[in-house]
């Protein structure tokens, strides 16, 4: 069977998946929401399909599974959002929509990723513009600088950054990887490579510093941090790079949380979310650990569990509405997305969640390992881990593994911004999947795979 | 560069599996543990949308009921009282609220009114998809003597002094009345400025005094000594003593009621006349080891065996300065005649008193006293039954004959002689304990059951204090007047 075939299969239990879950939330709440939202299911399956065809078209030889396991987050988080609230799933419905032009126009306008390079200190310090744009914009929401308001809209610059930032360290280390694995000197252990080579990663690593002391946002900042980290340690084998950057980033977040209250607050909430004297904000946290509680293996059903404030509870502050305001456990369409796939679908269903984004993580690194040039490997490489870290930061908050911050579940969480970046994400990887899996029967004996190889 | 990208995987699953680890442990490892937090409400939040059960009286009387409120198809019903005069049965019946939480019998019958009674039937419902529905409750109240007796009570005390009335059915345990004012109305109290004032009124509203309040019980006390007396056989109805006013007891002068000197008398006369100087003396001759056997079996040093919430029940017995029982040590002279010294005081409940009067009249066997009449699901199916049960055998038959009819005595010729209760034959005591000497306060006490010859209800009626008055005048009144109207009822 062909890739594309195969594609087309695996979208069928997407199509189920989306209908029984459809009609689930819809049986349960059938006298709250009107059967015209049904429809919106259906137009999900459809922009699906429809996404298929582009690839049959321009991407033959791509991944098969990534797009479907793709679809099947998406679904999962417009079912859920759709419990939430059925306006909002339309809204997730048109966003998803949007995010499908975007990655339909990246797949089309982008041919040759390999344009990328050429561009490659344009798109860091765009993206780093992008980063600290909401800080120069004085936006702060809950302590943090994460998001910029443009009228009606408002979008979290970060979610693109992430993607340029991954594109420029790709292109850069493809570049410099070598002179950067030759030991020039040595001090305590660690290799120091020539300023020269190393000084564009130190202003990345700088950057990602400052970011976590101006963005002050543990969790995107951890995010960027992995992904570079993980390029490094792909692009020079070298684990003490990974160690020393590692240390000094937990060195600057030990410093930040002592000197900013608003990270502090959340690394002692994290420790002691049950404190007796602990600061404001823990109910966060721990109505997330209260609704997971509910859920015990297989959950409460979906629509069961309990959301909102029911009847007079419902606070008369709340001018927004559901669920902007007015939840028991707060976000739940955002941050806490997958506290409510546990509640409801239990440990299984969370489990299931996670075990998607490790299939997907492992078909973007097969990419990764199958295609033959530095920068498609490092691009795979890094725009993977990118998505995972963002991933496990945002779930390890929820379940307390790690301090809270706020970044989004990939393709589940409600949110435009993420939606169309993580598409324009996904449309580079299978770009780079494209070309890893292209047959080529008329290879040169000089390009051969081992010559990468460290 | 394939090797790292290897070990990257092997990362990523690694994290992957601490966040499956986690969700595991929340999830359901320490599940119940969070369930349990205080600050989890989730629970209380969903109970609000179960339906929870009536509380009815015997004769019928809805005392609360759950109305839906808010829209949508999940609705939150909330408590109403719809009596009214909801303070009278404010307490016992309590309240049940997510803002100020559950009190009274709304909270020792919760597991009935909020359907968790029958897991099994419960799991049956689930898969019928039928919304859990809380019990309806029939309580062993009876609205019109409740009513009566809280009515009485507010007559006869001055304003912000408490009071109690208890009756109950001796044979069965069933508690009839159980009043208590001040009272307060429940359908207010889930406004935080109204629940604090209510819970900072120094009249403390909020107390059912039936079940947390302990008293010097005064002369009523005297029925539990003459109880000892004559079941422990040291005794017998026709021993004298010499019961003149002035007598030493634990090395201080006890006057009688008046100062009387009633010369050598018997022990039904001294009941007749409450005189103190005899009972104190038996109390000596019993000696303490006697005295709190005795009133262990009448259920003191202990929580009363009624089905309320431990939080709002208190034990009887003889309690020092500090609010200890004590067993030993104490002026047990004065103790017997419901009184005491710095050592130890005697502190009674007014359901003890109640109880008291009921073992007596019940043939020396104290029943289990209970609130709950029955209770029917909602498919009105009977899931609960009061089923009387015998709490303690206090004393002989003999020796509750003997007391009725001393009781009878006091009824008849002695301290309660211008009481009736509707022309039948009554047994009763009279108490007055004395609060402040020098200014004449006093604390007004009554005990009793009728008829006499076949007991149906026995009482305790008490205010806590008022100027110059008597058991007799104040608290007798009271008393008759509810058995009477349980006896009619």
């Amino acid at each position: 069977m062909s890739a594309r075939n195969r594609e087309l299969f695996a979208l069928i239990p997407v199509a189920l998946l989306v209908v029984a879950g459809f009609t689930a939330v819809f049986i349960v709440q059938s006298d709250e929401i009107g059967d015209l939202s049904l429809i919106y299911g259906g137009y999900f399956v459809a922009l699906c399909v429809a996404a298929h065809i582009l690839l049959r078209i321009r991407l033959p030889d791509a991944d098969p599974y990534i797009f479907p396991l793709v679809a099947t987050l998406a679904a999962i988080g417009l079912i859920v959002i759709y419990r939430i609230d059925a306006e909002l799933a339309v809204r997730q419905a048109s966003l998803f929509l949007g995010g499908l032009v975007l990655f339909g126009a990246t797949i089309v306008f982008l041919r040759d990723y390999h344009a990328l390079e050429r561009y490659r200190y344009l798109i860091a310090v765009g993206s780093i513009i992008l980063l600290f744009s909401p800080f120069l914009l004085r936006n702060q929401v809950n302590g943090a600088y994460l998001q910029v308001n443009l009228g009606p809209l408002s979008f979290q610059p970060s979610e693109f950054a992430k993607i340029g930032i991954v594109v420029f360290l790709a292109s850069y280390l493809a570049e410099n990887r070598e002179m950067l694995s030759v030991a020039a000197r040595k001090f305590l252990g660690v290799t120091i490579p020539p300023l020269k080579h190393f000084g564009p990663l130190i202003v990345v690593w700088g950057a990602a510093m400052l970011m976590l002391f101006v963005v002050r946002d543990l969790g995107s900042s951890l995010m960027f941090f992995g992904a570079f980290l993980a390029v490094l340690y792909v692009a020079t084998s070298r684990l003490s790079y990974v160690i020393a950057g590692f240390g000094l980033f937990l060195a600057g977040a030990a410093f930040l949380a002592r000197r900013t209250p608003h990270v502090q607050d959340r690394v002692d909430i994290w420790l002691d979310p049950f404190g007796k004297n602990g600061p404001e904000g823990a109910g966060q946290i721990q109505q997330s650990l209260f609704a997971q509680a509910d859920g015990g293996l297989f959950g409460t059903g979906l629509g069961e569990s309990l959301l909102r404030f029911p009847g007079p509870f419902f606070p008369d502050s709340c001018k927004e509405g559901f669920p902007f305001c007015g939840s028991i456990l707060p976000e739940p369409h955002t941050d806490f997305i997958y506290a409510v796939i546990v509640s409801e679908l239990g440990l299984f269903g969370g489990a299931a969640v996670i075990l998607i984004y490790a299939l997907l993580v492992a078909r973007g690194f097969k990419t990764a390992l199958m295609v033959p040039d530095a920068f498609s490997k490092l691009l795979a490489v890094g725009l993977t881990t990118v998505l995972a870290f963002q991933a496990f930061v945002i779930i390890g908050g929820v379940t307390k593994v790690i301090p809270l911050t706020g970044v989004t579940l990939p393709f589940v969480s409600f949110g435009g911004t993420s939606v169309v970046a993580n598409m324009i994400l996904v449309a580079l990887l299978l770009l780079v999947s494209n070309e890893a899996r292209r047959p080529k029967p008329d290879r040169q004996p000089g390009d051969d795979l081992g010559a990468l190889s460290p | 560069m394939n090797a790292p990208i290897v070990r990257l995987y092997l990362l990523v699953l690694v994290l992957f599996a601490t966040l499956i680890y986690f969700s595991s442990k929340w999830a359901v490892f320490d599940a119940e543990e969070l369930k349990d937090k205080t600050e989890n409400r989730r629970a209380l939040i969903a109970e609000q949308q179960i339906p929870r059960g009536t509380i009815s009286t015997s004769d019928g009387v809805l005392l609360a009921e759950s109305l839906p409120e808010g829209e949508g198809n999940k609705p939150v019903f909330v408590r109403r009282y719809p009596v009214d005069d909801p303070n009278t049965f404010g307490n016992p019946v309590g309240y049940s609220y997510v803002e100020v939480g559950r009190t009274g019998i709304e909270l020792s019958e919760n597991d009935l009114l909020s359907g968790e009674q029958n897991e099994f039937a419960s799991i049956v419902d689930q898969l019928r998809d039928i919304p859990p529905e809380g019990a309806d409750v029939t309580l062993t109240l009876d609205a019109a003597a409740q009513r009566l007796a809280v009515q009485q009570l507010s007559a006869a005390a001055a304003p912000g002094v408490g009071g109690s009335v208890v009756a109950l059915d001796p044979e069965t345990g069933a508690v009839k009345v159980m009043a208590s004012i001040p009272g307060f109305d429940p359908n207010v109290i889930q406004n935080s400025e109204t629940f604090s004032e209510l819970s900072t009124d120094p009249a403390a509203p909020l107390v059912n005094r039936p079940t947390q309040s302990v008293y010097t019980p005064g002369s009523t006390m005297k029925v539990v000594t003459a109880t000892a007396a004559l079941d422990s056989g040291k005794f017998d109805t026709d021993t004298t003593l010499n019961a003149d006013s002035g007598k030493q007891i634990s090395g201080q002068p006890l006057a009688n009621s008046g100062g009387t000197n009633f010369g050598t008398i018997d022990m039904t006369t001294a009941l007749t006349n409450s005189v103190n100087t005899y009972w104190a003396q038996v109390g000596v001759e019993l000696g303490t080891g006697t005295m709190v056997d005795y009133m262990k079996r009448f259920g003191m040093y202990a929580d009363p065996k009624l089905n309320y919430p431990d939080g709002q029940m208190i034990a009887s017995g003889v309690r020092n300065q500090a609010g200890d029982l004590v067993e030993s040590d104490f002026d047990v002279g004065r103790v017997a005649i419901g009184q005491g010294g710095e050592e130890g005081q005697a502190a009674m409940t007014p359901l003890q008193m109640a109880e008291v009067a009921a073992a007596v009249a019940n043939g020396g066997d104290l029943m289990k006293p209970n609130l709950l009449q029955s209770a029917q699901d909602p498919d009105g199916r009977t899931i609960d039954e009061l089923d009387p049960d015998r709490a303690s055998g206090v004393m002989s038959d003999e020796t509750a004959q003997q007391v009725t009819e001393m009781m009878v005595n006091v009824t008849e010729e002695g301290t309660a002689a211008g009481l009736s209760v509707g022309g039948v034959s009554f047994a009763g005591k009279t108490g007055t304990a004395e609060i402040d000497v020098a200014a004449g306060i006093n604390r007004p006490w009554f005990i009793g059951f009728a008829p006499a010859d076949d007991p149906q209800v026995a009482v305790a009626a008490m205010i806590e204090q008022c100027q110059g008055c008597t058991g007799g005048e104040v608290a007798g009144p009271i008393a008759t007047s509810v058995m009477q109207s349980l006896l009619e009822g």
